[in-house]
């Protein structure tokens, strides 16, 4: 029984996690840890950057071994979805 | 004058846990709707069975999540979920 939404974080460690953020970002990795700010380390993560050139939706991923992400950035963390 | 008794935040939030609700974020016109699992100190939020609305068109359920306090405008219950009021 989860009380505080930070545990559904907790639960998720070590597990793939969905991570949106600010500025149409997204990113996807493993959960190794995170605090109560949502400062977040993911590994073998993957980012993707939305953006839209002359009205069309264009991305470009990038992908790191090992990250850090400014908790102030994140706006919604979640499992991460099934392919 | 009847006598006023204010319902504070807090306890407000409280109520709503287990709850249908709707979150509204201040960017995108993004909405998340779903069933409050937990809030803390600072209002984060955590839903199960969350929706995902932008422009009041849905984008499909992404199940459970955990919403930072800072991305959010307001919440609400979701009355179009809401209980019937009993006797």
């Amino acid at each position: 029984m989860s009380d505080t939404p930070l545990d559904l974080l907790r639960l998720n460690l070590d597990e793939k996690v969905y991570v949106k953020l600010r500025g149409a970002r997204k990113l996807t990795g493993t959960l190794q840890a995170f605090d109560s700010h949502c400062n977040i380390v993911l590994s073998d993560a993957e980012e993707t950057i939305y953006e839209l050139v002359d009205g069309n939706l264009r991305f470009e991923t990038k992908t790191s071994e090992m990250i850090f992400v400014r908790g102030d950035s994140v706006t919604l963390v979640t499992a991460q979805p099934e392919e | 004058m009847p006598e006023l008794t204010p319902t504070n935040p807090k306890p407000f939030l409280r109520q709503l846990v287990d709850k249908y609700i709707v979150v509204t974020l201040k960017f995108n016109n993004t909405k998340y709707k779903g069933k409050m699992v937990s809030t803390d100190n600072y209002f984060n939020i955590q839903l199960t069975e969350a929706e995902e609305f932008v422009g009041d068109v849905s984008k499909g359920v992404v199940g459970d999540i955990f919403i930072r306090c800072n991305n959010v405008l307001w919440i609400g219950e979701d009355l179009s979920k809401a209980e019937p009021p009993t006797e």
